[in-house]
């Protein structure tokens, strides 16, 4: 059984719709990667996953659970097992690095403080920033948040963690690093990871599965070789970012001429 | 027309809307209180932000509040030949009305507008979100503690502003205008009553302190999450915490001394 379902996924911003009938499978144990254009949904697909968004039809099971259906308590119990890393990082900025990685640890246990340390600092040590500890978030670069972030949501040693685009704002070296850290951890404390990115290199090397998403629907999956095989002009021109092709640019809407031949019809 | 009637229909709902959604987020605020005694540290690092940070614009203004009221009353006591009378005219304007109302309006342009920007950058830095996922209830672990600092807090600011409004009248007053010391306290102890009195200010500074301190959380809660959301939001905090504070305190003041 796999770790998360999905099942004809709808949910719309406004009139807008951003998913129509998505249908995923996350395996235990592995790395899925999700992918697509930017501004196609994927942040949203992880706030829905994590119920922090509700979906206006279809169902989301995680762990044999449906997300929408579980009373506050449940959907909080079902969060300490999973983690999340925000684009953003979202670390709390009234308190320093050491603190933000101990925040879920003194929120949901009663460890003692020593214990506290050591494994604040293992998950420090981890990402590279163990001697970054007593900075705070404003003194960090995006790329040092994001990976502080990630400390915290190994925190609670969690059934799965979901990293919102953690390639974004590293160096070639911290970036290796990171795709070892990813794989590292997935492995290692045998949790499932879902990598949302648009970096194909660095995702296709560690992903074991990859959906692409674009236009509120999936579009491809399979594992990265299959992919690199695919057929489907639209799949290669993504894969291998080429400008020419399928995979629209812009946002949608009239044609940029029209837009300037008639400015009163698209005011 | 149509439109006028259309646009002022939408804004009616939305506003009922916010208003519903206010009261839903106070459940929640309230609900979240009792969990506070056991981790009373959270409420007592927001004393310090919120009452302890307001307390020198409160000393501030109290001293020269009091010194004005000690002019003006004397001007207006010596025609009658009452300035005697200067002490209890001084303390009950100000433990009835200033105290409280003054403070409370201090306290929204200062603390009220200070939690909202907080409140609202927190949201807007996705750290509300944030915790969330880490399956921390935000209104139980960050709102709560600010609400439950602010009533405790305005109260004792008030009771701090008439304090210090009194010395003031009474520096101005017994130094600068020559009033007798001895009957300015002993009449505005004789005439100043426990329950009708003093009571009665602090009743009014714990309805300003619970309605001030919620107006600010919920707007930044509410905010639009970005940097002119979050601005205008604490605009409205201090905008509607004074229609409040002033028309709560007509109707408090009709209430408690209507009657008399
Ligand atoms: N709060 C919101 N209100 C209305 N629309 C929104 C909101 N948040 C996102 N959207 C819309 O939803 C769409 C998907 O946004 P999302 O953030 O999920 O994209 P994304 O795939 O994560 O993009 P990126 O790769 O750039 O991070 C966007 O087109 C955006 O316009
Ligand atoms: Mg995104």
């Amino acid at each position: 059984m796999p770790l998360i379902k999905i099942r004809d996924l709808h949910f719309y911003r406004g009139n807008r719709a951003i998913f129509e009938g998505v249908n995923i499978d996350i395996q235990r144990g592995k790395v899925t990667a999700i992918m697509g254009p930017s501004g196609t949904g994927k942040t949203t697909l992880l706030k829905l996953i994590g119920g922090q968004l509700r979906p206006d039809k279809g169902t989301i099971e995680v762990d044999g659970q449906d997300v929408h259906k579980l009373s506050r308590s449940e959907l909080y119990e079902l969060r300490k097992r999973m983690g999340m890393l925000f684009q953003s990082g979202a670390l709390l900025t009234d308190i320093n690095v050491y603190d933000n990685v101990a925040f879920p640890l003194r929120e949901h246990t009663d460890l003692p403080e020593t214990l506290i340390r050591d494994l604040v600092l293992m998950k420090l040590q981890a990402v590279g920033l163990r001697n970054a500890r007593n900075l705070h978030p404003s003194e960090l670069s995006g790329g040092m948040a994001r990976r502080v972030a990630l400390a915290r949501a190994m925190a609670l040693e969690p059934m799965m963690i979901m990293y919102d685009e953690p390639f974004t704002g590293q160096d070639p070296i911290s970036m290796g690093t990171l795709v070892n850290l990813i794989h590292r951890i997935n492995d290692a404390m045998g949790l499932s990871s879902i990598v949302v990115s648009h970096d194909v290199s660095e995702t296709a090397e560690i992903a074991d599965y990859i959906y692409l998403l674009s236009g509120g629907k999936v579009i491809e999956q399979g594992s990265p070789v299959q992919l690199k095989r695919s057929g489907s002009q639209w799949v290669q021109q993504f894969m291998q970012g080429l400008p020419d092709g399928p995979v629209p640019f812009h946002y949608a809407g009239p044609e940029f001429a029209d837009d300037l031949l008639k400015p009163e019809e698209y005011a | 027309m149509i439109n006028l009637i259309r646009s002022l229909g939408r804004w009616g709902l939305s506003a009922f809307e916010r208003l519903g959604r206010g009261h839903i987020f106070l459940m929640h605020m309230l609900a979240g209180i009792p969990g506070l005694f056991l981790r009373f540290s959270l409420v007592v690092q927001q004393l310090f932000s919120v009452g302890v940070l307001s307390l020198l614009i409160i000393l501030i203004s109290g001293l020269f509040v009091g010194m004005v009221l000690g002019l003006q009353g004397y001007n207006t006591l010596v025609d009658f030949g009452a300035e005697e009378s200067l002490g209890v005219l001084v303390s009950l304007s100000l433990v009835r009305e200033l105290g409280p109302v003054v403070s409370a309006l201090l306290f929204a342009g200062r603390a009220g507008s200070a939690l909202t920007a907080e409140i609202g950058l927190m949201k807007s830095t996705e750290q509300l979100s944030g915790m969330e996922m880490m399956a921390v209830d935000p209104i139980r672990r960050i709102i709560a503690p600010r609400f439950l600092a602010g009533l405790i807090s305005m109260p004792i600011l008030a009771a701090i502003f008439s304090a210090v409004g009194i010395i003031g009248a009474f520096l101005v007053g017994h130094g600068l205008l020559g009033v007798d010391d001895g009957a300015f306290w002993s009449q505005m102890q004789a005439k100043t009553d426990f329950y009708d009195d003093i009571m009665n200010g602090v009743i009014k500074s714990v309805v300003f302190g619970f309605v001030v301190t919620w107006i600010a959380l919920f707007e930044g809660y509410d905010a639009t999450p970005t940097s002119e959301g979050v601005g205008r939001a604490t605009t409205r905090t201090v905008v509607h915490s004074a229609f409040a504070i002033l028309g709560l305190d007509f109707v408090l003041t009709a209430l408690m001394f209507g009657d008399e």
